[in-house]
């Protein structure tokens, strides 16, 4: 391995990951947290962006507290391509050696993390949930859950640079701290017929598909919801909650859940802050997917269900009667509050 | 057409538990598994060679143990397997694992022939870094697909292939060429359950040990030592306590107390 | 052209299966061993007592090679009631060497690494594949169908080794029905412990030294049947095993017969502070000698467990499974020389089961579960009165041994009558020793 000197790197960079020149709230999350990590560190934070038309974002990057806002625009960049962005962003990296950058893990970003590790031969942490400095080295301490959230690791990479890291949305909070900061365009010449990729066709999330990471609150239903027709409440309870809803295998398998919405070990693996299952047993295969969920409401006729082994609020009662009830509460507070 | 595909094998992680006492898991006893995604990579692999002809072929990095699963590929319908073995890669990261695992791709490419498509699955359920495939592509400098829950349309002549993937909103469907590299969701396809004749063609076959000596591989690019990340402490999560059961004399005020007791946090989420 | 893929098909790869595969690939003879279970052994993940006898006739000294927990240095049998036993014990520094006469196994860990020296000599075993029926041509078995899609295979012979419920052997007429009077339910559970507790608590001078118990008496009410203990080398595996029409006719579950032996005050300070680390329940024929149904047909021979080749009075099962695999697949190659399969070539394995050591053991034990039947008190109030005359020899009590041995007499000529003991006694030496 060839040791770098390690030295020449400064500051924190952060990706801001954006949907249509939209950014996503896991940017601000990871700033706040950077500045954090900077005061200890001695340093800057800074903030890049790539796309077709990205510049507004840096009067929001600033509004948290970001010194510096990096990006390039180009055609090219218009939608995301795994290739085109890899290219870009290691550039910019190597161009100006950051200490350490942040990447939301988000599907986008853990797609894009590991081919810019590759391609600037450093190490890479995934899908972290708490990062620290370690006082006597200056190095980052980044914390993840491996084995289906079984076991923790603390990752740190003492000889390469940049240390990288993708960080999982909704641990940090973003706070706001607005300053003045530093904008700088960058370019960087495509060689195009080096992409070969068309995206051809998006479809929006549908029954079919869906990613459930995306969301902070999951609704699921199991064997114990009785009826496809039954669904009807964990999808209208979903939505009032502004989140989004999923099954457990036996669910999927009677056919009331496409498998895309599968929670557990060989469906997706979730940690939204309120997790409500209903009518679920508990296996062993469901909780690995969901258990690092941070509430998580169980509602099961049987009181000895080992769901209730893990559930921060357990609900003995009929899938039937409670969520009806609770649909209508949720809706009433919801509207007031609002 | 010749695909490869990689695979991990892993334990089957329902089955580790946590010794709450000394921070470790209990590996003891649990059956090592193909890695469930990887499966899947392997079912699609097979079905585009029985479409479209061809030769499958798989590789592993592992121990000498992890033969069991190559068996288990081959007995899916695989035609090549190949175990990358060696002391020297013990303690890899993705980084390191990746460049292992480039390079046997390379000595499978000058033995078999040139590969149209790499497959792996999307993650490990130990690992669980999604990054070793990221990392293969990457090294090709080819284009690489993560996430795909279909793969719709093939094109020999043009040597395209289009492929729907899992975004953040949804599904994209994308078009590109070979070589490419795929990582695979579960539902990508069901895993059949074999025929006879690829059980019987996989108890006779013999698997390839792929080693520093007999590949180009660079071992001061392997292993723990050459590895930038270092785990630096392994501990287990706090328990997850036993909540409470908030059954009320009746069941509005059940409701009424969850939802006094989630407010906070309702707020703190920008819902209320 | 006749369709042929194999030789031969071997279906179960159990220890008979195994063993005449075994035979067969080292003759060079082309063989499939096709098993349902994700490896051999997987569907039998407890272990046994295994006579070595057999084996190392197949495989010299293969317990240096094999995974083996303990060879057996000591052999008990109690009598139990509710609250006492009353044992023979017989320890030999004999059973100290080599090749011993037999271990204690785990057959998950054994059956596997048997299978691979079967694939060593050349045989093919393809796992998680269930044979759904036979192929049956012109009167005469030339294959058989699995519940794989392409799942047919054809082959000269086709060995039954499939076990205890073999269907094989049924679907062909070649035997009925299991009837519950000849089957045992047995449950059993591996408790682990430690080497060091183990060797203390039965008196074992090293990790490999094990000791083994086999329970009978009137604690089972009557029932047919056994209960065993015996040391791993850091488990102890309990069981017991019952006819099952006894189960039915006592509306009894074996499941708390396991567990009163488990809390027996003889047994409970043998267990005492394990962990238990597996459950099983199977079933094992009891049927002996008369059981054995015909064993061969036109293209087919079966085997082991198929075939009750089982010794329940010595619990042997495995080894002579092991020696009937051997003598199916003597009788292939001697077929093979004329290239004759029929069912008046194939005879000639009847001949070898017969003169075999296993048979003439089957034998001389054959009419002991009739007579079982027949005499039901043998189980509970023979051992009982001889119980409670132990009890009341040992006790200090006041009366005096000869009035002792005096009061017992005639409280057994009363209980039992002198002439029907003798009667019985008759029986015993005309039903088992002949
Ligand atoms: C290799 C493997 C991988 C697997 N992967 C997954 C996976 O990814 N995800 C997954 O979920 N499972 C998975 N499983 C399956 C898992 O083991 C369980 O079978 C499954 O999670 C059970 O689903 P369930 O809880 O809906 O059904 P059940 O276990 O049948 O539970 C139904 C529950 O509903 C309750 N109930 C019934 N009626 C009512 C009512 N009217 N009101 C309230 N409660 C009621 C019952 O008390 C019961 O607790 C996997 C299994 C294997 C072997
Ligand atoms: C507790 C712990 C934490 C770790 N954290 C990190 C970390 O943050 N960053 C890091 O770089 N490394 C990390 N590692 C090391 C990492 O687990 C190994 O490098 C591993 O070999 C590959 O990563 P993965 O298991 O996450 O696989 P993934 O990258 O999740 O696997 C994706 C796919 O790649 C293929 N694949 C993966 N491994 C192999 C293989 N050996 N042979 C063939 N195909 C394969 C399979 O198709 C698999 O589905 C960690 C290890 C441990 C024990
Ligand atoms: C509880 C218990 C305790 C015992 N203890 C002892 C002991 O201490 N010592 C001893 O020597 N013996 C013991 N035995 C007896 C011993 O286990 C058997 O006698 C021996 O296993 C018989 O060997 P086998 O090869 O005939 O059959 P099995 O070992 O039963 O093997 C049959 C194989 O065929 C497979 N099979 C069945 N049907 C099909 C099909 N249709 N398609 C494909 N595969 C199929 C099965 O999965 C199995 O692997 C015990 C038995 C039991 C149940």
């Amino acid at each position: 391995m060839i040791k770098q000197d390690i030295g020449e790197y400064k500051h924190i960079w952060i990706f801001v990951e954006h949907k249509d020149g939209k950014a996503k709230s896991v940017s601000f999350e990871l700033i706040s947290k950077a500045r954090e990590l900077a005061e200890v560190l001695g340093c800057e934070v800074h903030t890049f962006a790539l796309g077709k038309k990205v510049k507004h974002l840096a009067d929001e990057v600033f509004r948290y507290g970001a010194n510096k806002f990096y990006f390039i625009e180009d055609n090219l960049l218009s939608e995301y391509k795994t290739e085109p962005f890899r290219d870009a962003a290691s550039y910019l990296i190597d161009k100006y050696k950051p200490e350490i950058v942040l990447i939301g893990a988000t599907t986008l970003g853990r797609d894009l993390a590991g081919t810019i590790a590759t391609k600037l031969n450093t190490g890479l942490t995934a899908d972290t949930t708490g990062l620290d400095i370690d006082k006597k080295t200056n190095n980052l301490l980044m914390t993840r859950p491996t084995f289906g959230g079984n076991l923790m690791a603390t990752i740190f990479c003492p000889d390469n640079r940049p240390q990288m890291s993708t960080s999982r949305p909704g641990v940090y909070k973003a706070v706001e701290f607005s300053v003045e900061g530093e904008v700088v365009e960058e370019s960087f010449k495509f060689n195009k017929s080096n992409y070969l990729k068309t995206v051809i066709d998006k479809t929006l999330e549908s029954e079919e598909a869906v990613n459930l990471n995306f969301y902070d609150v999951i609704v699921a239903g199991g064997l114990g919801m009785e009826t496809k027709e039954n669904f009807k409440y964990v999808k209208e309870l979903s939505s009032i909650l502004g989140g989004t809803w999923a099954a457990s295998r036996k669910a999927v398998q009677m056919g009331w859940a496409p498998q895309t919405r599968q929670v557990g070990q060989t469906g997706q693996t979730v940690h939204p802050k309120i997790y409500i299952a209903c009518g679920i047993s508990g296996a062993i295969q469901h909780q690995v997917g969901m258990k690092s969920s941070e509430i998580i409401i169980a509602i099961n006729k049987d009181e000895e269900a080992p769901i209730f082994e893990i559930a921060t609020y357990g609900i003995v009662g009929e899938t039937g009667k409670i969520l009806p009830a609770m649909i209508d509460l949720f809706r009433e507070k919801i509207k007031k509050e609002r | 057409m010749h695909l490869l595909v990689f695979i991990k094998q892993v334990p089957d992680a329902s089955q580790v538990r946590v010794n709450y006492n000394t921070g470790t898991l209990i590996r003891e006893g649990v059956p090592a598994i193909i890695n469930p995604f990887d499966k899947h990579a392997i079912e699609e692999a097979v079905r585009i060679k029985e479409k479209f002809s061809g030769t499958v072929s798989v590789i592993t990095m592992g121990p000498p143990m992890a033969e069991s699963s190559l068996k288990e590929a081959l007995s899916m319908g695989v035609d090549n397997a190949y175990l990358l073995s060696d002391r020297v890669f013990a303690g890899s990261d993705t980084l390191a694992t990746s460049y292992a695992l480039w390079a046997g791709a390379k000595k499978i490419i000058e033995e078999k022939g040139d590969v149209d498509i790499f497959l792996s699955g999307k993650q490990a359920i130990d690992g669980d870094t999604a990054q070793t495939g990221p990392g293969i592509a990457t090294r090709f400098d080819i284009p690489l697909v993560t996430y795909a829950i279909a793969i719709k349309d093939i094109d020999l002549k043009k040597r395209t292939i289009e492929i729907v993937r899992l975004i953040e909103s949804g599904a994209e469907t994308i078009e590109t060429t070979f070589p490419c590299f795929i990582t695979v969701e579960e539902e990508i396809n069901k895993i059949r359950y074999a025929p006879l004749p690829y059980l019987i063609r996989a108890a006779r076959a013999t698997i390839k040990i792929l080693n520093t000596k007999n590949t180009k591989i660079d071992s001061s690019k392997c292993g723990l030592k050459n590895s930038p990340t270092k785990v630096k402490k392994a501990f287990t999560p706090q328990k997850r306590e036993r909540g409470e059961m908030i059954n009320k004399g009746s069941m509005q005020d059940t409701l009424n107390f969850l939802y006094e007791n989630i407010e906070s946090t309702l707020k703190d989420m920008g819902k209320i | 052209m006749k369709r042929k893929d194999f030789d031969v098909i071997i279906v179960g790869a159990g220890p008979s299966g195994l063993a005449a595969g075994f035979v067969l690939a080292k003759a060079g003879v082309n063989t499939i061993i096709i098993e349902r279970g994700k490896f051999p052994g997987s569907k039998n993940v407890m272990g046994g007592i295994f006579y070595t006898k057999a084996m190392d006739d197949l495989i010299p000294e293969f317990y240096k090679e094999a995974p083996v927990e303990r060879h057996i240095i000591e052999q008990n049998l109690w009598f139990m009631d509710d609250v006492s036993h009353l044992g023979v014990s017989f320890k030999s520094q004999k059973y100290n060497s080599e090749p011993f006469n037999s271990f204690s196994v785990f057959r998950a860990k054994f059956d596997r690494w048997f299978a691979k020296k079967v694939e060593q000599m050349g045989a093919l075993i393809i796992n998680e594949t269930v044979v759904t029926q036979p192929i049956v041509e012109g009167g005469k078995v030339v294959g058989v169908k699995t519940d794989r899609p392409d799942g047919d295979l054809y082959a000269d012979v086709v060995i039954g080794a499939d076990g205890v419920n073999s269907f094989l052997a049924k679907q062909l007429g070649l035997r009925n029905k299991i009837k519950p009077n000849i089957v045992a339910l047995a449950v059993k559970e591996v408790i682990g412990l430690d080497k060091e507790k183990i060797n203390d608590r039965f008196q074992l001078r090293s990790d490999k030294e094990g000791a083994a118990y086999e329970m009978t008496g009137p604690f089972l009410d009557g029932m047919e049947g056994m209960a065993w203990l015996y040391t791993n080398s850091s488990s102890i595996s309990i069981g017991v095993g019952v006819v099952i029409q006894d189960l039915i006719e006592h509306k009894t579950n074996p499941n708390d017969l396991l567990e009163k032996i488990k809390a027996h005050p003889s047994v409970a300070p043998l267990i005492e502070g394990g962990q238990t680390k597996e459950y099983l329940a199977h079933m094992i024929p009891e049927g002996g000698y008369y059981a054995t149904p015909k064993l061969f047909t036109d293209g087919f021979l079966t085997t082991g467990d198929a075939i009750m080749f089982v010794n329940n009075v010595n619990r042997e099962g495995s080894n002579l499974a092991i020696e009937s695999g051997k003598l199916a697949a003597k009788t292939y190659l001697e077929a093979k020389q004329t290239g004759d399969f029929s069912s008046k070539s194939l005879s000639r394995y009847q001949d070898k089961i017969r003169k075999s050591f296993a048979c003439k053991d089957l034998s001389m034990y054959k009419n002991m579960p009739k007579l079982l039947e027949e005499k039901r008190y043998f189980l509970t109030k023979y051992p009982q009165f001889f119980i409670d005359f132990v009890y009341d020899w040992f006790s200090v009590d006041g009366v005096s041994k000869p009035d002792k041995i005096k009061k017992a007499k005639k409280e057994f000529g009363d209980k039992f009558g002198y002439v029907n003991f003798a009667k019985d006694l008759y029986a015993i030496w005309r039903y088992m020793i002949r």
